[in-house]
Protein backbone atom coordinates (compact mmCIF):
# COMPACT_ATOMS: atom_id res chain seq x y z
CA UNK A 1 0.00 0.00 0.00
CA UNK A 2 1.32 3.41 -0.96
CA UNK A 3 1.57 5.53 2.19
CA UNK A 4 3.30 8.54 0.63
CA UNK A 5 0.88 11.49 0.82
CA UNK A 6 -0.06 13.03 -2.49
CA UNK A 7 0.73 16.47 -1.13
CA UNK A 8 2.42 17.55 2.06
CA UNK A 9 3.27 20.86 3.72
CA UNK A 10 6.13 20.30 6.17
CA UNK A 11 6.95 23.00 8.75
CA UNK A 12 6.12 25.83 6.37
CA UNK A 13 6.90 29.40 7.44
CA UNK A 14 5.89 32.42 5.39
CA UNK A 15 6.12 36.05 6.44
CA UNK A 16 5.06 39.26 4.74
CA UNK A 17 6.87 42.41 5.88
CA UNK A 18 7.96 40.54 8.99
CA UNK A 19 4.44 39.44 9.95
CA UNK A 20 3.99 35.65 10.05
CA UNK A 21 1.20 34.31 7.85
CA UNK A 22 2.14 30.64 7.96
CA UNK A 23 4.02 29.53 11.07
CA UNK A 24 5.31 25.96 11.12
CA UNK A 25 2.38 24.70 9.07
CA UNK A 26 2.09 20.92 8.73
CA UNK A 27 -0.59 19.22 6.66
CA UNK A 28 -0.82 16.25 4.33
CA UNK A 29 -3.38 15.05 1.82
CA UNK A 30 -3.72 11.36 1.01
CA UNK A 31 -4.05 10.30 -2.62
CA UNK A 32 -7.65 10.18 -3.80
CA UNK A 33 -9.02 12.26 -0.90
CA UNK A 34 -10.74 15.61 -1.11
CA UNK A 35 -9.44 17.97 1.56
CA UNK A 36 -11.06 21.31 2.27
CA UNK A 37 -9.13 23.95 4.18
CA UNK A 38 -11.39 26.37 6.01
CA UNK A 39 -10.52 29.51 7.91
CA UNK A 40 -11.34 33.18 8.17
CA UNK A 41 -10.29 35.89 5.75
CA UNK A 42 -6.61 36.83 5.91
CA UNK A 43 -5.57 33.58 7.59
CA UNK A 44 -3.27 32.55 4.76
CA UNK A 45 -5.37 29.95 2.94
CA UNK A 46 -4.51 31.36 -0.48
CA UNK A 47 -0.84 31.70 0.53
CA UNK A 48 -0.90 28.05 1.54
CA UNK A 49 -2.20 26.97 -1.85
CA UNK A 50 0.20 29.28 -3.69
CA UNK A 51 3.14 27.71 -1.88
CA UNK A 52 1.87 24.28 -2.91
CA UNK A 53 1.54 25.39 -6.53
CA UNK A 54 5.05 26.86 -6.58
CA UNK A 55 3.65 30.35 -7.17
CA UNK A 56 5.08 31.57 -3.87
CA UNK A 57 8.23 30.38 -2.16
CA UNK A 58 7.98 29.64 1.57
CA UNK A 59 10.60 31.17 3.87
CA UNK A 60 11.22 27.76 5.45
CA UNK A 61 9.93 24.23 5.19
CA UNK A 62 9.23 21.74 2.48
CA UNK A 63 6.34 21.09 0.10
CA UNK A 64 6.26 17.52 -1.16
CA UNK A 65 4.24 16.51 -4.21
CA UNK A 66 4.21 12.73 -4.68
CA UNK A 67 6.97 12.64 -2.06
CA UNK A 68 9.24 15.01 -3.99
CA UNK A 69 10.22 18.39 -2.55
CA UNK A 70 9.06 21.15 -4.88
CA UNK A 71 10.60 24.17 -3.16
CA UNK A 72 13.34 25.84 -5.19
CA UNK A 73 12.73 23.84 -8.35
CA UNK A 74 13.67 25.52 -11.63
CA UNK A 75 10.78 26.84 -13.72
CA UNK A 76 11.27 24.00 -16.21
CA UNK A 77 11.32 21.27 -13.52
CA UNK A 78 8.33 22.86 -11.82
CA UNK A 79 6.35 22.85 -15.07
CA UNK A 80 7.12 19.15 -15.58
CA UNK A 81 6.18 18.18 -12.02
CA UNK A 82 2.99 20.25 -12.11
CA UNK A 83 1.81 18.91 -15.46
CA UNK A 84 -0.73 16.77 -13.60
CA UNK A 85 -2.15 19.66 -11.58
CA UNK A 86 -5.35 21.58 -12.34
CA UNK A 87 -6.43 24.79 -10.62
CA UNK A 88 -9.70 26.70 -10.41
CA UNK A 89 -8.87 30.23 -9.30
CA UNK A 90 -11.08 32.41 -7.12
CA UNK A 91 -11.85 34.90 -9.91
CA UNK A 92 -11.61 32.14 -12.55
CA UNK A 93 -8.52 33.91 -14.01
CA UNK A 94 -9.65 33.34 -17.60
CA UNK A 95 -7.52 34.94 -20.32
CA UNK A 96 -9.48 37.94 -21.60
CA UNK A 97 -7.98 37.90 -25.07
CA UNK A 98 -8.84 34.26 -25.76
CA UNK A 99 -12.17 32.64 -26.47
CA UNK A 100 -13.73 30.14 -24.08
CA UNK A 101 -12.45 27.09 -25.94
CA UNK A 102 -8.96 28.61 -26.30
CA UNK A 103 -8.94 29.19 -22.54
CA UNK A 104 -9.94 25.59 -21.85
CA UNK A 105 -7.43 24.24 -24.38
CA UNK A 106 -4.60 26.57 -23.31
CA UNK A 107 -2.44 23.88 -21.71
CA UNK A 108 -3.13 21.39 -24.49
CA UNK A 109 -2.04 23.81 -27.24
CA UNK A 110 0.77 25.70 -25.55
CA UNK A 111 2.33 23.11 -23.24
CA UNK A 112 1.32 19.69 -24.55
CA UNK A 113 1.69 20.43 -28.27
CA UNK A 114 -1.80 19.18 -29.18
CA UNK A 115 -3.08 20.44 -32.55
CA UNK A 116 -5.70 23.20 -32.41
CA UNK A 117 -8.35 20.98 -34.03
CA UNK A 118 -7.91 18.16 -31.51
CA UNK A 119 -7.55 20.65 -28.64
CA UNK A 120 -10.83 22.32 -29.63
CA UNK A 121 -12.63 18.95 -29.63
CA UNK A 122 -11.24 18.11 -26.20
CA UNK A 123 -12.11 21.58 -24.90
CA UNK A 124 -15.70 21.25 -26.07
CA UNK A 125 -15.84 17.81 -24.41
CA UNK A 126 -14.66 19.40 -21.14
CA UNK A 127 -17.18 22.22 -21.50
CA UNK A 128 -19.98 19.69 -21.91
CA UNK A 129 -18.81 17.94 -18.74
CA UNK A 130 -19.42 21.18 -16.84
CA UNK A 131 -22.83 21.67 -18.55
CA UNK A 132 -21.72 24.31 -21.04
CA UNK A 133 -22.57 23.59 -24.63
CA UNK A 134 -20.45 24.05 -27.74
CA UNK A 135 -22.32 27.31 -28.37
CA UNK A 136 -20.31 28.91 -25.54
CA UNK A 137 -16.99 27.84 -27.06
CA UNK A 138 -16.47 30.89 -29.26
CA UNK A 139 -17.56 33.50 -26.73
CA UNK A 140 -15.07 35.65 -24.83
CA UNK A 141 -14.90 35.56 -21.00
CA UNK A 142 -16.35 39.08 -20.78
CA UNK A 143 -19.54 37.76 -22.40
CA UNK A 144 -20.11 35.19 -19.63
CA UNK A 145 -21.80 35.41 -16.22
CA UNK A 146 -19.78 34.74 -13.04
CA UNK A 147 -21.20 31.23 -12.77
CA UNK A 148 -20.37 30.46 -16.41
CA UNK A 149 -16.85 31.77 -15.90
CA UNK A 150 -16.43 29.37 -12.97
CA UNK A 151 -17.59 26.51 -15.17
CA UNK A 152 -15.09 27.47 -17.85
CA UNK A 153 -12.38 27.67 -15.18
CA UNK A 154 -13.39 24.20 -13.99
CA UNK A 155 -13.35 22.85 -17.55
CA UNK A 156 -9.84 24.32 -18.00
CA UNK A 157 -8.72 22.69 -14.74
CA UNK A 158 -9.96 19.21 -15.68
CA UNK A 159 -9.38 19.08 -19.45
CA UNK A 160 -5.92 17.48 -19.17
CA UNK A 161 -7.12 14.80 -16.69
CA UNK A 162 -5.06 16.02 -13.69
CA UNK A 163 -3.99 13.87 -10.73
CA UNK A 164 -4.61 16.68 -8.29
CA UNK A 165 -7.05 19.58 -8.40
CA UNK A 166 -6.94 22.82 -6.44
CA UNK A 167 -10.01 24.96 -5.88
CA UNK A 168 -9.47 28.46 -4.53
CA UNK A 169 -12.72 29.78 -3.04
CA UNK A 170 -14.78 28.08 -5.77
CA UNK A 171 -18.12 29.56 -4.70
CA UNK A 172 -17.11 33.06 -3.62
CA UNK A 173 -19.30 35.72 -5.19
CA UNK A 174 -21.92 33.27 -6.45
CA UNK A 175 -25.58 33.08 -5.47
CA UNK A 176 -26.52 30.02 -3.34
CA UNK A 177 -28.09 28.12 -6.23
CA UNK A 178 -25.15 28.64 -8.59
CA UNK A 179 -22.76 27.88 -5.72
CA UNK A 180 -24.54 24.57 -5.08
CA UNK A 181 -24.35 23.75 -8.80
CA UNK A 182 -20.59 24.48 -8.85
CA UNK A 183 -20.10 22.33 -5.72
CA UNK A 184 -21.98 19.45 -7.37
CA UNK A 185 -19.84 19.79 -10.50
CA UNK A 186 -16.66 19.76 -8.42
CA UNK A 187 -17.72 16.57 -6.62
CA UNK A 188 -18.69 14.98 -9.95
CA UNK A 189 -15.41 15.91 -11.66
CA UNK A 190 -13.22 14.80 -8.75
CA UNK A 191 -15.03 11.43 -8.68
CA UNK A 192 -14.91 11.09 -12.46
CA UNK A 193 -11.15 11.70 -12.52
CA UNK A 194 -10.46 9.75 -9.31
CA UNK A 195 -8.03 12.49 -8.39
CA UNK A 196 -6.91 14.20 -5.18
CA UNK A 197 -8.52 17.56 -4.44
CA UNK A 198 -7.50 20.47 -2.23
CA UNK A 199 -10.01 23.27 -1.77
CA UNK A 200 -9.93 26.42 0.29
CA UNK A 201 -13.09 28.18 1.32
CA UNK A 202 -14.87 29.91 4.14
CA UNK A 203 -18.21 28.75 2.75
CA UNK A 204 -19.24 25.95 5.15
CA UNK A 205 -22.06 24.40 3.05
CA UNK A 206 -19.56 24.19 0.19
CA UNK A 207 -16.91 22.65 2.48
CA UNK A 208 -19.35 19.98 3.70
CA UNK A 209 -20.37 19.13 0.12
CA UNK A 210 -16.99 18.85 -1.56
CA UNK A 211 -14.75 17.66 1.30
CA UNK A 212 -13.97 14.14 2.49
CA UNK A 213 -11.76 15.77 5.11
CA UNK A 214 -11.63 19.28 6.51
CA UNK A 215 -8.74 21.17 8.09
CA UNK A 216 -9.00 24.53 9.79
CA UNK A 217 -6.25 27.11 9.36
CA UNK A 218 -5.90 29.69 12.10
CA UNK A 219 -2.96 31.83 13.14
CA UNK A 220 -0.70 30.29 10.52
CA UNK A 221 -1.23 26.66 11.53
CA UNK A 222 -3.74 23.88 11.26
CA UNK A 223 -5.75 23.91 14.50
CA UNK A 224 -8.10 21.08 13.61
CA UNK A 225 -8.29 18.32 11.02
CA UNK A 226 -10.78 15.51 10.65
CA UNK A 227 -13.44 13.89 8.49
CA UNK A 228 -16.05 16.31 7.12
CA UNK A 229 -18.80 14.60 9.13
CA UNK A 230 -16.96 15.51 12.37
CA UNK A 231 -17.02 19.24 11.63
CA UNK A 232 -20.30 19.68 13.50
CA UNK A 233 -19.36 17.33 16.34
CA UNK A 234 -15.93 18.54 17.38
CA UNK A 235 -15.58 20.65 20.50
CA UNK A 236 -12.48 22.41 19.18
CA UNK A 237 -13.12 26.05 20.19
CA UNK A 238 -11.87 27.50 16.88
CA UNK A 239 -14.05 25.23 14.80
CA UNK A 240 -17.04 25.79 17.08
CA UNK A 241 -16.71 29.56 16.85
CA UNK A 242 -16.24 29.41 13.07
CA UNK A 243 -19.14 27.01 12.47
CA UNK A 244 -21.47 28.92 14.78
CA UNK A 245 -20.37 32.28 13.36
CA UNK A 246 -19.86 33.88 16.76
CA UNK A 247 -17.85 37.08 17.28
CA UNK A 248 -16.75 35.97 20.76
CA UNK A 249 -14.19 33.21 21.12
CA UNK A 250 -10.53 32.52 20.54
CA UNK A 251 -10.66 33.98 17.00
CA UNK A 252 -10.53 37.75 17.09
CA UNK A 253 -12.09 39.90 14.42
CA UNK A 254 -8.69 41.10 13.20
CA UNK A 255 -7.99 37.55 12.18
CA UNK A 256 -5.19 36.34 14.44
CA UNK A 257 -5.57 34.49 17.68
CA UNK A 258 -3.73 32.45 20.23
CA UNK A 259 -3.60 29.47 17.91
CA UNK A 260 -0.50 28.06 19.53
CA UNK A 261 -2.48 27.06 22.59
CA UNK A 262 -4.76 24.59 20.84
CA UNK A 263 -3.83 21.59 18.75
CA UNK A 264 -5.89 19.42 16.51
CA UNK B 1 0.84 63.80 24.90
CA UNK B 2 4.56 64.17 25.51
CA UNK B 3 6.92 66.62 23.84
CA UNK B 4 8.86 63.74 22.33
CA UNK B 5 5.80 62.37 20.58
CA UNK B 6 5.08 65.80 19.04
CA UNK B 7 8.58 66.19 17.63
CA UNK B 8 8.97 65.69 13.88
CA UNK B 9 10.66 62.43 12.94
CA UNK B 10 14.39 62.90 12.48
CA UNK B 11 15.67 61.98 9.06
CA UNK B 12 19.19 60.66 8.81
CA UNK B 13 20.38 61.99 5.41
CA UNK B 14 23.16 59.41 5.07
CA UNK B 15 20.71 56.60 5.70
CA UNK B 16 18.18 58.10 3.29
CA UNK B 17 20.78 58.43 0.52
CA UNK B 18 22.03 54.91 1.20
CA UNK B 19 18.50 53.52 1.08
CA UNK B 20 17.79 55.32 -2.21
CA UNK B 21 21.07 54.12 -3.71
CA UNK B 22 20.40 50.52 -2.67
CA UNK B 23 16.88 50.77 -4.07
CA UNK B 24 18.22 52.04 -7.39
CA UNK B 25 20.81 49.28 -7.59
CA UNK B 26 18.15 46.70 -6.75
CA UNK B 27 15.85 48.07 -9.46
CA UNK B 28 18.62 48.09 -12.09
CA UNK B 29 19.48 44.51 -11.14
CA UNK B 30 15.86 43.41 -11.35
CA UNK B 31 15.35 45.07 -14.76
CA UNK B 32 18.59 43.54 -16.06
CA UNK B 33 17.63 40.05 -14.92
CA UNK B 34 14.15 40.46 -16.40
CA UNK B 35 15.65 41.65 -19.70
CA UNK B 36 18.04 38.69 -19.76
CA UNK B 37 15.21 36.23 -19.11
CA UNK B 38 13.08 37.85 -21.80
CA UNK B 39 15.90 37.88 -24.35
CA UNK B 40 16.84 34.27 -23.56
CA UNK B 41 13.21 33.22 -24.03
CA UNK B 42 13.00 35.13 -27.31
CA UNK B 43 15.92 33.18 -28.77
CA UNK B 44 15.12 29.67 -27.56
CA UNK B 45 12.29 27.17 -28.03
CA UNK B 46 9.36 26.94 -27.57
CA UNK B 47 8.13 30.00 -29.47
CA UNK B 48 4.61 31.24 -29.74
CA UNK B 49 4.33 32.47 -33.36
CA UNK B 50 0.66 33.45 -32.99
CA UNK B 51 1.57 35.74 -30.13
CA UNK B 52 4.43 37.24 -32.14
CA UNK B 53 2.14 37.87 -35.09
CA UNK B 54 -0.47 39.48 -32.84
CA UNK B 55 2.15 41.78 -31.33
CA UNK B 56 3.61 42.70 -34.72
CA UNK B 57 0.18 43.94 -35.73
CA UNK B 58 -0.61 45.61 -32.39
CA UNK B 59 2.76 47.33 -32.02
CA UNK B 60 3.63 47.94 -35.66
CA UNK B 61 0.58 48.30 -37.84
CA UNK B 62 -1.56 50.23 -35.37
CA UNK B 63 1.30 52.65 -34.63
CA UNK B 64 1.66 53.67 -38.27
CA UNK B 65 -0.78 56.62 -38.18
CA UNK B 66 0.65 58.26 -35.07
CA UNK B 67 4.27 57.75 -36.16
CA UNK B 68 3.52 58.94 -39.69
CA UNK B 69 1.71 62.10 -38.65
CA UNK B 70 4.38 62.97 -36.09
CA UNK B 71 7.10 62.54 -38.69
CA UNK B 72 5.37 64.68 -41.35
CA UNK B 73 4.79 67.61 -38.99
CA UNK B 74 8.26 67.35 -37.46
CA UNK B 75 9.91 67.31 -40.90
CA UNK B 76 7.85 70.32 -41.95
CA UNK B 77 8.65 72.29 -38.78
CA UNK B 78 12.32 71.34 -39.00
CA UNK B 79 12.49 72.63 -42.58
CA UNK B 80 11.02 75.98 -41.57
CA UNK B 81 13.34 76.32 -38.57
CA UNK B 82 16.49 75.43 -40.50
CA UNK B 83 15.54 77.74 -43.36
CA UNK B 84 14.95 80.61 -40.93
CA UNK B 85 18.09 79.92 -38.91
CA UNK B 86 20.20 79.21 -41.97
CA UNK B 87 19.15 82.56 -43.44
CA UNK B 88 21.19 84.32 -40.74
CA UNK B 89 24.41 83.22 -42.48
CA UNK B 90 23.12 82.71 -46.01
CA UNK B 91 22.92 78.94 -45.68
CA UNK B 92 19.27 78.45 -46.68
CA UNK B 93 20.21 76.19 -49.56
CA UNK B 94 21.63 73.44 -47.30
CA UNK B 95 18.26 73.05 -45.64
CA UNK B 96 17.34 69.79 -47.51
CA UNK B 97 20.57 68.10 -46.43
CA UNK B 98 20.19 69.16 -42.79
CA UNK B 99 16.56 68.08 -42.66
CA UNK B 100 17.48 64.69 -44.08
CA UNK B 101 20.38 64.28 -41.66
CA UNK B 102 18.35 65.39 -38.66
CA UNK B 103 15.44 63.14 -39.51
CA UNK B 104 17.34 59.97 -40.36
CA UNK B 105 20.01 60.12 -37.67
CA UNK B 106 18.00 61.56 -34.79
CA UNK B 107 14.40 62.60 -35.05
CA UNK B 108 13.00 59.67 -37.02
CA UNK B 109 14.07 56.94 -34.58
CA UNK B 110 13.66 59.05 -31.42
CA UNK B 111 10.18 60.36 -32.26
CA UNK B 112 8.95 56.97 -33.45
CA UNK B 113 10.27 55.45 -30.22
CA UNK B 114 8.66 58.15 -28.06
CA UNK B 115 5.33 57.64 -29.81
CA UNK B 116 5.65 53.92 -29.14
CA UNK B 117 6.61 54.60 -25.52
CA UNK B 118 3.35 56.49 -25.07
CA UNK B 119 1.17 54.10 -27.05
CA UNK B 120 2.76 50.69 -26.65
CA UNK B 121 4.63 50.75 -23.31
CA UNK B 122 1.47 51.96 -21.61
CA UNK B 123 -0.72 49.37 -23.32
CA UNK B 124 1.67 46.51 -22.52
CA UNK B 125 2.02 47.56 -18.87
CA UNK B 126 -1.74 47.92 -18.47
CA UNK B 127 -2.50 44.58 -20.12
CA UNK B 128 0.13 42.54 -18.28
CA UNK B 129 -0.54 44.43 -15.04
CA UNK B 130 -4.25 43.60 -15.27
CA UNK B 131 -3.33 39.97 -15.94
CA UNK B 132 -1.18 40.01 -12.80
CA UNK B 133 -3.99 41.59 -10.74
CA UNK B 134 -6.57 39.03 -11.89
CA UNK B 135 -4.25 36.02 -11.35
CA UNK B 136 -4.06 35.28 -15.08
CA UNK B 137 -0.26 35.11 -14.88
CA UNK B 138 -0.45 32.65 -11.98
CA UNK B 139 -3.00 30.67 -13.98
CA UNK B 140 -0.63 30.57 -16.94
CA UNK B 141 2.13 29.13 -14.76
CA UNK B 142 -0.20 26.43 -13.42
CA UNK B 143 -1.01 25.58 -17.04
CA UNK B 144 2.66 24.67 -17.58
CA UNK B 145 3.33 27.76 -19.69
CA UNK B 146 6.12 30.20 -18.88
CA UNK B 147 4.62 33.74 -18.87
CA UNK B 148 8.02 35.23 -19.78
CA UNK B 149 8.05 33.08 -22.89
CA UNK B 150 4.37 33.57 -23.75
CA UNK B 151 3.88 37.24 -22.84
CA UNK B 152 7.26 38.96 -22.67
CA UNK B 153 9.40 37.39 -25.40
CA UNK B 154 6.92 37.99 -28.27
CA UNK B 155 6.51 41.64 -27.26
CA UNK B 156 10.27 42.19 -27.06
CA UNK B 157 10.85 40.53 -30.43
CA UNK B 158 7.97 42.35 -32.09
CA UNK B 159 9.09 45.77 -30.87
CA UNK B 160 12.70 45.16 -31.92
CA UNK B 161 11.54 44.06 -35.38
CA UNK B 162 8.90 46.72 -35.89
CA UNK B 163 10.50 49.94 -34.67
CA UNK B 164 13.18 50.00 -37.43
CA UNK B 165 10.39 49.55 -39.98
CA UNK B 166 8.38 52.35 -38.39
CA UNK B 167 11.55 54.44 -38.45
CA UNK B 168 11.89 53.92 -42.21
CA UNK B 169 8.32 55.21 -42.52
CA UNK B 170 9.12 58.13 -40.19
CA UNK B 171 12.31 58.95 -42.16
CA UNK B 172 10.45 58.91 -45.46
CA UNK B 173 7.50 60.96 -44.23
CA UNK B 174 9.73 63.34 -42.26
CA UNK B 175 11.79 64.14 -45.36
CA UNK B 176 8.53 64.39 -47.32
CA UNK B 177 7.21 66.90 -44.77
CA UNK B 178 10.33 69.01 -45.23
CA UNK B 179 10.03 68.73 -49.01
CA UNK B 180 6.39 69.81 -48.90
CA UNK B 181 7.19 72.97 -46.93
CA UNK B 182 10.27 73.69 -49.04
CA UNK B 183 8.38 73.39 -52.32
CA UNK B 184 5.02 74.88 -51.34
CA UNK B 185 6.07 77.58 -48.89
CA UNK B 186 9.74 78.36 -49.56
CA UNK B 187 9.75 78.01 -53.35
CA UNK B 188 12.46 75.35 -53.56
CA UNK B 189 12.76 73.42 -56.79
CA UNK B 190 11.16 70.01 -56.07
CA UNK B 191 13.60 67.97 -58.15
CA UNK B 192 16.68 69.75 -56.85
CA UNK B 193 15.47 69.21 -53.27
CA UNK B 194 15.20 65.47 -53.78
CA UNK B 195 18.47 65.32 -55.69
CA UNK B 196 20.33 67.23 -52.95
CA UNK B 197 18.86 64.99 -50.26
CA UNK B 198 19.66 61.77 -52.12
CA UNK B 199 23.23 62.67 -53.03
CA UNK B 200 24.04 63.99 -49.55
CA UNK B 201 22.67 61.14 -47.46
CA UNK B 202 24.97 58.20 -46.75
CA UNK B 203 23.80 54.68 -46.00
CA UNK B 204 25.08 54.89 -42.44
CA UNK B 205 22.96 58.00 -41.77
CA UNK B 206 19.90 55.81 -42.24
CA UNK B 207 21.53 52.65 -40.90
CA UNK B 208 22.60 54.20 -37.60
CA UNK B 209 19.04 55.42 -37.09
CA UNK B 210 17.72 51.92 -37.68
CA UNK B 211 20.17 50.42 -35.19
CA UNK B 212 19.05 53.01 -32.66
CA UNK B 213 15.43 52.14 -33.42
CA UNK B 214 15.98 48.45 -32.69
CA UNK B 215 17.53 49.33 -29.31
CA UNK B 216 14.69 51.76 -28.56
CA UNK B 217 12.16 49.05 -29.49
CA UNK B 218 13.70 46.73 -26.92
CA UNK B 219 13.52 49.49 -24.30
CA UNK B 220 9.87 50.31 -25.07
CA UNK B 221 8.70 46.70 -24.80
CA UNK B 222 10.96 45.90 -21.85
CA UNK B 223 9.66 48.78 -19.73
CA UNK B 224 6.04 47.91 -20.50
CA UNK B 225 6.55 44.23 -19.72
CA UNK B 226 8.69 44.78 -16.62
CA UNK B 227 6.40 47.28 -14.93
CA UNK B 228 3.26 45.35 -15.89
CA UNK B 229 4.67 42.00 -14.77
CA UNK B 230 5.66 43.41 -11.39
CA UNK B 231 2.48 45.42 -10.83
CA UNK B 232 0.89 45.00 -7.41
CA UNK B 233 -1.92 46.61 -5.49
CA UNK B 234 -4.91 46.14 -7.80
CA UNK B 235 -6.19 48.87 -10.13
CA UNK B 236 -4.02 51.52 -8.50
CA UNK B 237 -0.96 49.36 -9.00
CA UNK B 238 -1.81 48.87 -12.67
CA UNK B 239 -2.14 52.65 -13.10
CA UNK B 240 1.21 53.18 -11.38
CA UNK B 241 2.84 50.51 -13.56
CA UNK B 242 1.53 52.23 -16.70
CA UNK B 243 2.92 55.60 -15.66
CA UNK B 244 6.29 54.12 -14.68
CA UNK B 245 6.49 52.23 -17.96
CA UNK B 246 5.99 55.35 -20.08
CA UNK B 247 8.25 57.61 -18.03
CA UNK B 248 11.10 55.11 -17.69
CA UNK B 249 10.89 54.16 -21.38
CA UNK B 250 11.11 57.82 -22.41
CA UNK B 251 14.06 58.58 -20.14
CA UNK B 252 15.92 55.43 -21.20
CA UNK B 253 15.31 56.22 -24.88
CA UNK B 254 17.01 59.61 -24.46
CA UNK B 255 19.87 58.09 -22.47
CA UNK B 256 20.38 55.32 -25.01
CA UNK B 257 20.15 57.87 -27.82
CA UNK B 258 23.07 59.83 -26.41
CA UNK B 259 25.15 56.71 -25.79
CA UNK B 260 24.53 55.33 -29.28
CA UNK B 261 25.14 58.70 -30.93
CA UNK B 262 28.46 58.96 -29.07
CA UNK B 263 29.31 55.46 -30.20
CA UNK B 264 28.44 56.16 -33.84
CA UNK B 265 29.98 59.64 -34.03
CA UNK B 266 33.41 60.08 -35.64
CA UNK B 267 34.68 63.47 -34.46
Amino acid sequence: MNTVPKLEWKAIDKRFNGAPVLAGLNLSVAAGRSLVIIGGSGQGKSVMVKTALGLMRPDAGEIALNGRDTVGLSERARRKLFAGVGVLFQGSALFDSLTVWENVAFRLINADGVSRRVARDRAIGALERVRLGADAADLYPSELSGGMQKRVGLARAVVADPEILFFDEPTTGLDPITAAAIDALIVEQVRHLGCTAVSITHDLPSARTIGDDIAMLQGGKIVWQGPARDLDRTDNPYVRQFVEGRADGPITSVGHSDARAVHA
Amino acid sequence: MTTASLAAPRINPVRAIGRAALGAVREVGAVSLFAARGAAAAFSLPWFPNQLLRQLVAIGFFSLPVVGLTAVFTGAALALNIYTGGGRFNAEQVMPQIVALGITRELGPVLAALMLAGRVSAAIAAEIGAMRATEQIDAMRTLSTDPIRYLVAPRLLAAVMVLPLLTIVADTLGVAGGWLVAVRVLNFNPTTYIHNTATFLQAWDVGSGLVKAAVFGFIVALMGCYHGYNASGGARGVGRATTHAVVSAAVLIFAADYLLTSLFAHP
